[in-house]
């Protein structure tokens, strides 16, 4: 179990920044993310894209933004655990909360932060026959650990870069690497794509263009896919594992099992301190709501600065909350 | 002003009166009409939370540039028609427009 002060859910700038927040307050913290990198949107969305609307840094790129964060907030020592999602917010009889993800991580903390922006983002599922049925059994959405795939039949399915970077990558672990695209070229990373056309000229991998997977058989475990063609014609591939990679998209998800106010995918708050309809959980940036919400993200940074100087009460109970300037007492590192 | 068809993914149709001289975008004027579009990037064209299917009218629509067809590549269910409204500028030209809305808001 992670013993921590703070557990904040999402790792994006706002619950970045509140992590410095927290820590001028001498409150540890401990960030969960669905996603397996930091940043969040900012990360997974639109690395390279400038942002001109924060303040004393304009123009600044959405990656670089994510860096001088983390240098931000380095003092303060968070811990991450990232790939989980939280899925339960489990009240102590102290009022404390014990965070567990999916993968049985747990947290116990004294106040949980929601900055989840739009929610976990999760991957996008084609339409495909009984593909839910394989999740676990040679379905992946993700490839986490390359090694697994080692000496296997693999199918990938997609037409962007992650689709064409792993078949490129994989295409040396895997035994044999097939990678379907419904289109006949590959708009993304040119470079990629001209690398993906060689391998599959030199007969390192298969390339089915044109087509789209359209079932999955096996019994219990995965071992074929049936890929139909834009010419209606079907074909069998056997294989051990179909990696279907269509980007992720972001879902509310178990927020809204929490019994906290939602609105319109988003958590009603009080204004006053950012904090939900249940005590000690806060919610902050783009998941939250009120009259007037603006989802900037120097909007979520102003609401963790209050949200935090809320949050002490309930960390230090018997100290009196002293409101210091960062220019006369300096960060005082952990 | 001009008049836009859009169907809902559970086949409800709304005609819509929309302005094409303040300067939204379709996936703004969608939004604007209640319509529960994630709009991740918000206008971006790269989320493809704002993925149509154009039914009529494609032809007054200006071509995909390369960052649109890019992101429509990376969704599972993107044929021909598909386009992100993010990336369409409604114009006098596109009334009658007929489009399909492939993805709201799941929770």
């Amino acid at each position: 179990m992670i013993t921590t002060d703070i557990c904040i859910i999402g790792a994006g700038p706002v619950g970045l920044f509140a992590v410095f927040e927290a820590g001028l307050l001498k409150m540890r913290c401990h960030l969960i993310d669905a996603l397996p990198l930091v940043g969040g949107q900012l990360s997974e969305i639109y690395p390279q894209k400038p942002i001109y609307d924060i303040p004393g840094a304009p123009g600044i790129i959405a990656e670089d933004l994510i860096k001088n964060l983390l240098l931000q907030i380095e003092e303060f020592k968070p811990g991450f655990t990232l790939g989980e999602r939280v899925e339960e917010l489990d009240r102590q009889q102290d009022g404390s909360y014990i965070v567990k993800t999916n993968e049985a991580t747990e947290v116990h903390c004294q106040v949980v932060v929601i900055a989840a922006g739009l929610g976990s983002f999760e991957p996008r599922k084609p339409a495909v026959e009984r593909l839910e049925h394989f999740e676990g059994k040679g379905v992946h959405y993700m490839v986490k650990r390359p090694e697994q795939f080692r000496n296997q039949k693999i199918v990938l399915a997609g037409g962007g870069d992650s689709a064409l970077d792993w078949t490129i990558f994989l295409a040396d672990i895997a035994q044999r690497v097939t990678l379907v695209h419904r289109g006949e070229t590959f708009r993304g990373a040119p470079d990629s794509a001209a690398k993906v056309f060689e391998l599959a000229e030199a007969g390192k991998i298969d390339l089915i263009l044109q087509s789209q997977v359209n079932s999955l058989g096996g019994n219990g475990v995965l071992k074929e896919v049936s890929v139909l063609g834009n010419d209606k014609s079907l074909t069998s591939i056997p294989t051990d594992s179909f990696i279907p990679l269509f980007g992720l998209s972001p879902k509310l998800g178990p927020i809204s099992d929490w019994n906290l106010g939602v609105e319109k995918s988003a958590v009603v708050v009080d204004t006053v301190d950012y904090s939900t309809n249940v005590e000690r959980i806060y919610a902050i940036g783009d998941i939250n709501t009120y009259p007037g919400k603006l989802k900037l993200i120097l909007c979520g940074f102003h609401e963790a600065a209050i949200m935090m100087q809320s949050a002490f009460k309930y960390v230090y109970p018997d100290q009196k909350l002293s409101f210091k300037y960062t220019t006369v007492n300096g960060v005082n590192a952990f | 002003m001009i008049n836009i068809t859009v169907k809902d993914p559970d086949g409800h149709s709304q005609l819509l009166d929309v302005p094409t001289d303040i300067g939204l975008n379709l996936m703004e004027v969608l939004k604007a009409y209640e319509y529960d579009i994630l709009a991740t990037c918000g206008g971006m064209g790269l989320c493809a939370t704002c993925h149509i299917e154009v039914l009529r009218g494609a032809e007054n629509l200006p071509e995909c540039n390369d960052n649109e067809l890019d992101t429509l590549d990376t969704l599972p269910d993107a044929d021909v028609n598909s386009r992100l409204a993010c990336q369409i500028r409604p114009g006098e030209n596109m009334d009658g427009l007929v489009i399909k809305l492939k993805n709201l808001q799941e929770t």
